[in-house]
């Protein structure tokens, strides 16, 4: 029996007297699941425990942190890095933020190729336009030579995806990927995000405040509450969810059917 | 209450509002909905007096409005963040009595007191800074200011988009009730339709300028739209549709529990 991808057990993420995350516990394979909760619910901090990268003042403790049997408690600094962005990759709200400015977004990702591999220019290039249009750019060539300030939300989301993914790894962690982007566009990232991780047989784990979208995103979801999962739900039985704020979360979706 | 016609609106070279048309009646609720770059937060900016590049023709409680406008105690607005709309060195009571201040209303004290039970403050917030209060409680504050000249137009720039669920569904209940108990007049712009169809009778959808659909709650919620933006709008509000199927067997049950507290 081969170790669980990801084994997180009684991790908990604290600011001086402040106990932002605490007891979170949580193993899994290659499936997806959902983290949601509202801000200051810890589960932002969780992914990002997750890859070791929090805020400066913080300070992480778990009983055990595992990625596919690697203890990343014990990882130094040089190990992370290689295993972020390889095997670990992190996709966040604002590509604008994430992306490098000065570089041609191609540049960008084909660097991400360059940096996971012993790849010539010309592979690199050849991989990047590939990968491109597997996230349903449907200009690459043109797109390659653009800088972020020229693409809209949407393409940033994907040029970001593109980028996470060249790297080929085994858990992406997605903290509100769509909630910059408009309704219609939301559904198309979410699309190529859909069939990227399916056909890569990868982890997910999706961060969200946005309780249908988990629900109907993952096979399973974590509720966070000031900084403790309050409960844990199979994402078909989101309707049979017992604890009270998960319940109030329920509750509060506007809903345009009924009145 | 509102009579627009034909208003245009430019950023330098770019139409940013293109030839929109709409009445809404006093104590009516009117909803905007449209993407970004739509130009629906560019109109309600006209509507508010905050954008002078504008033509066409505008009224506002029975006022036809000029070119530049100085007087704006009949239309307030509230804005998406209320932590930008509101000074951060200004506590709430200076918040609440610039305006009064402005207008010149006398013994103002009373006035902010029942400014802040209207939108379900406490007397002890009135002396709280804008960071000792929560996003819920900054959009009531920001709410409190622009009702406080009881202005008979409320318009509304995605008023719950910055908050919480459970938050924002306190703020559209408080929204709910002003304006029942005041005979308040709304434009309200999102892009959530779920939200414009609480709040609001009438929507108008907007896409590049133009208002493309003007529909009733009713047809939005019976989804007998005819637009095929708005079809597609609605497509999109009913959420994402997986379609790669679960994983079979990610994890074997025995090792799931690994510390869970459910």
């Amino acid at each position: 029996m081969s170790a669980p991808l990801l084994e997180v057990s009684d991790l908990a993420v604290r600011f001086g007297e402040h106990q932002a995350v605490r007891g979170v516990g949580f193993a899994m394979g290659r499936e997806r699941v959902g983290i949601v909760g509202e801000s200051g619910s810890g589960k932002s901090l969780t992914g990002r425990a997750i890859l070791r990268l929090l805020p400066t003042g913080a300070r992480l403790s778990a009983t055990r942190l595992a990625f596919a049997g690697i203890d990343l408690l014990a990882a130094g600094a040089d190990e992370m890095r290689a295993l972020r962005g390889r095997r670990l990759a992190l996709v966040l709200q604002d590509p604008k933020f994430s992306l490098n400015p000065l570089m041609p977004v191609g540049q960008q990702i084909a660097e991400a190729y360059r940096a996971h591999g012993r790849l010539s220019a010309a592979e690199a290039r050849q991989r990047t336009l590939g990968m491109l249009d597997a996230v349903r750019i449907r200009e690459p060539r043109r797109v390659h030579d653009l800088y972020p300030h020229e693409i809209s939300g949407g393409m940033g989301q994907r040029v970001m995806i593109a980028m996470m993914l060249a790297g080929d790894p085994d858990l992406l962690i997605a903290d509100e990927p769509t909630s910059a982007l408009d309704v219609t566009v939301q559904a198309q990232v979410l699309a190529v995000l859909d069939e990227q991780v399916s056909r890569r047989d990868m982890g997910l784990i999706l961060i969200s405040h946005d309780l249908d979208l988990v629900a109907r995103f993952c096979d399973r979801v974590l509720v966070m509450e000031r900084g403790i999962i309050v409960e844990t739900l199979a994402a078909a039985a989101l309707d049979e969810a017992q604890h009270p704020y998960t319940r109030r979360l329920l509750a509060a979706r506007p809903r345009l059917a009924a009145p | 209450m509102i009579e627009a016609r034909a208003l245009a609106a430019r950023f330098g070279p770019t139409t940013a509002v293109d030839g929109v048309s709409f009445s809404v009646a006093s104590g009516e609720a009117f909803g905007i909905v449209g993407e970004s770059g739509s130009g629906k937060s560019t109109l309600l900016r006209v509507l508010a007096g905050l954008h002078e590049a504008w033509s066409g023709r505008l009224v506002l409680d029975g006022v036809p409005q000029g070119r530049r406008r100085a007087p704006r105690g009949r239309v307030q607005m509230v804005f998406q963040d209320p932590y930008g709309s509101l000074h951060p060195r200004h506590t709430v009571d200076r918040a609440l009595a610039e305006p009064l201040a402005v207008h010149r209303v006398e013994d103002p004290a009373p006035r902010i007191a029942a400014a802040l039970d209207a939108v379900g403050l406490e007397p002890m917030h009135r002396f709280r800074y804008p960071h000792q209060l929560s996003g819920g409680q900054r959009q009531r504050v920001a709410i409190a200011r622009a009702l406080i000249l009881e202005p008979p137009i409320l318009l509304l720039d995605e008023p719950t988009a910055a908050l919480d669920a459970s938050v924002q569904a306190e703020i559209i209940a408080l929204l709910q009730r002003l304006r029942r108990e005041r005979r308040l007049t709304y434009v309200l712009v999102s892009h959530n339709l779920a939200i414009v169809a609480q709040l609001c009778e009438r929507v108008a959808v907007m896409q590049d300028g133009r208002i493309v659909e003007e529909l009733t709650v009713a047809e939005l919620r019976a989804r007998t739209a005819q637009h095929p933006y708005t079809r597609e709008l609605l497509a999109a509000s009913q959420g994402y549709m997986r379609r790669h199927t679960p994983h079979p067997n990610p994890l074997p049950q025995a090792e799931r529990g690994l510390g869970e507290r459910s």
